[in-house]
């Protein structure tokens, strides 16, 4: 079976007025269909970087990236917000709907850029509103949401063209513990129910704790990779670990 | 997905009301400006044209004396015709002319049983019907035998008729001017206002001979007359003929070479032409004015556009995230720069019209609103928001959404 990601030495330089600045130095993992998995790794440590290049947001330096089996390095800007659009599903610490728009209507915005009729997009992300347990809030905007609430808008609109990959910035960032726990679970039930793979990106252990696997990064580099054990998420700042070892060979 | 960017452009300009309508101002105030000018430029030109049409084509009309007051209708009293029938006779003559015909005319009460009339009555030959190209549409023109007769007849404009007979036919009935009895024999068809807005149909046509013999006092029979006016073959036979007009009338009154022309020739065309090139100047110079405030207004537009970019960078991040091209982040922003301009030039072609239709409730004339006008004040509005909405769409089209997103 195709892996939803495959990543292999992937390296990312950035040129800025200092000089050249290498973000990541030859990152490789992949994610098979249907994983529940975090990365993890403090501010500087590259996470950012490479959760762009999963996003199809930004693309490596060098390295190999197959998305969904596909070499997506030649693609041009268009052709990568097609496949954002069709094939990921983004979820943000601070949601990122739109103020002007009704949770209905933030949920079908991908659905216009994927060119759905009007009826079809309104039936689409009403029947997703259900999903995340917001029925009844479909003409509300998102001032008139709590912040769990928004954060489940923006996942229904994450899930609107039935992406391979969801893929989300630190959920839970922007919500209290209770509210963030169950948002952790909306996404656990959508992996285990729905097939969803899906890749959370933070630095809160609680949250990776909730995942089956950790990818943990620092200095551009992986530094684990594994099942979220004790160790592998207390790991702070100044700590050495060990590089698990089917990523170090 | 077209459609659904209208919408949400439109309900971005909603979101931002005030801001929408003040930056709609510019396109606003140039559009009602281009529309008002072209609105009264076309009546000033419909206006002059009909009034020419109105006095009868290719028509050059002599005065008597070198005073030259107001139309040419309105010598002082007393003061002495200096024109004779001999010489409308000679003007007759000339190459290129149709016809000429001697006329006076003065205002007169008019009355038929009870009814009576304050008009204007104009006394001249048969060929002044043919000189106005002006023919009765009931009955018929006297003929140069009833001129020659002093026949007691009369042609009545159509005001005249509706006035003093009503729902009657007038044909066949007496009339009275000045206690002289007239009988009506022709009716002239309607032609509306003339130069100064008086109606020409408000008139009636006597022949000149049983005027002057009657209506004029009587006894003496004078030879001499106010003005005649004559008609030409083709447009360009009216310079010609104005100069051998004036050659021939200087001959014909012995005037040496010191001596001031004792008679004035018009050329109603020419000074339409004159009036209406002078009227579209000034059209044109206010339509200017327009264009400026059109463009003004675009730059307007395009500092919004610039301002609605930049706030909404993180916006225009999320969209780019979820699927949207830059070819669909720059046609949104183009859409919204777009209705800002299409919106503010419906406005102003309302404002525009509005303010025509007023201002000629208190011109002499009609303006003129035209269709064109109307297209063209959106097509060149449609082209100033694509124009000045094009760099600002662009900018928001390269934001890189990792950095909007950031923003």
């Amino acid at each position: 079976m195709v892996a939803v990601l495959d990543l292999a030495g992937i390296v990312k330089d950035y040129a800025s007025e200092a000089g050249a600045f290498r973000a990541l130095h030859g990152v490789s993992f992949a994610v098979q269909q249907g994983e529940f998995m975090s990365i993890m790794g403090p501010s500087g440590s590259g996470k950012s970087t490479l959760m762009n290049i999963i996003g199809c947001l930004d693309t490596a330096t060098e390295g190999r990236f197959l998305f969904d089996g596909t070499d997506i390095s030649a693609y041009d800007e268009a052709a990568l917000a097609k496949l954002r659009n069709s094939a990921i599903g983004f979820i943000f610490q601070q949601f990122n709907l739109l103020p002007r728009l009704s949770s209905l209507a933030n949920v079908a915005l991908p659905l216009v850029y994927a060119g759905l009729s009007r009826k079809e997009r309104e039936a689409r992300a009403a029947e997703l509103l259900a999903l995340v347990g917001l029925a009844g809030k479909e003409a509300s905007r998102p001032s008139q949401l709590s912040g769990g609430q928004q954060q489940r808008v923006a996942i229904a609109r994450a899930l609107a063209n039935n992406p391979r990959l969801l893929l989300a910035d630190e959920p839970t960032g922007a919500l209290d513990t209770k509210t963030g726990a169950e948002v952790l679970d909306l996404f656990r039930k959508l992996n285990s129910e729905r097939g969803v793979t899906a890749v959370i990106v933070t630095h809160d252990p609680g949250v990776a704790a909730a995942t089956n696997r950790v990818v943990r990064i620092q200095d551009g580099l992986i530094t684990y990779d594994g099942p979220p054990t004790q160790d592998a998420l207390a790991g702070g700042a100044g700590h050495e670990y060990a590089v698990h070892p089917e990523v170090a060979a | 997905m077209f459609g659904s960017m209208v919408a949400e452009a439109w309900s971005a300009l909603i979101a931002n009301r005030l801001r929408s309508s003040l930056t709609m101002l510019g396109m606003i105030i140039g559009v009602a400006a281009v529309i008002l000018m072209l609105a009264i430029g076309s009546g000033v030109q419909a206006y002059i044209e009909k009034s020419i049409s109105a006095l009868g084509s290719n028509l050059l009309i002599v005065n008597s004396g070198a005073a030259r007051s107001g139309g040419g209708f309105s010598q002082g009293g007393g003061t002495a015709p200096t024109l004779t029938l001999d010489d409308a006779d000679a003007i007759a003559r000339l190459p290129g002319v149709i016809a000429a015909a001697p006329q006076s005319g003065f205002a007169s009460q008019v009355v038929a049983g009870p009814a009576n009339w304050l008009t204007q009555v104009s006394t001249s030959t048969p060929a002044w019907f043919q000189v106005q190209d002006w023919f009765p549409d009931e009955g018929r023109p006297f003929t140069e035998m009833e001129n020659r007769q002093a026949a007691r007849v009369a042609v009545l404009g159509r005001k005249v008729a509706d006035e003093l007979f009503g729902a009657n036919d007038p044909l066949g009935q007496q009339i009275r001017v000045r206690g002289i009895t007239f009988t009506v024999i022709g009716i002239l068809p309607t032609r509306g206002q003339g130069i100064g807005g008086a109606n020409r149909d408000d008139t009636i046509v006597l022949p000149l001979t049983a005027s002057q013999r009657l209506v004029q006092g009587g006894g003496t029979f004078r030879r001499s007359i106010r003005t005649i006016s004559l008609s030409v073959e083709t447009p360009e036979d009216l310079e010609p003929t104005e100069e051998a007009i004036a050659q021939l009338l200087r001959r014909r009154h012995r005037l040496g070479p010191s001596q001031v022309d004792d008679f004035t020739i018009t050329n109603i065309t020419a000074v339409g032409d004159t009036f209406k090139e002078t009227t579209g100047a000034i059209s044109l110079l206010l339509g200017a004015i327009g264009g400026i405030s059109l463009v003004v207004g675009g730059i307007g537009i395009m500092n919004i556009m610039l301002v609605s970019v930049t706030e909404r960078t993180r916006e225009i991040g999320i969209r780019m995230a979820i699927g949207a091209s830059r070819a669909a982040v720059r046609l949104q922003f183009l859409l919204e720069a777009l209705m800002l301009s299409l919106v503010g030039c419906l406005a102003g072609v309302a404002f525009g019209a509005g303010i025509a239709v007023i201002a000629g409730k208190f011109l002499p004339f009609a303006t003129v609103i035209s269709p064109a006008s109307i297209i063209v004040s959106f097509a060149i509005s449609a082209g100033i928001g694509i124009f000045f909405g094009w760099y600002p769409a662009n900018q928001a089209a390269k934001l890189s959404p990792i950095e909007a997103l950031r923003s």
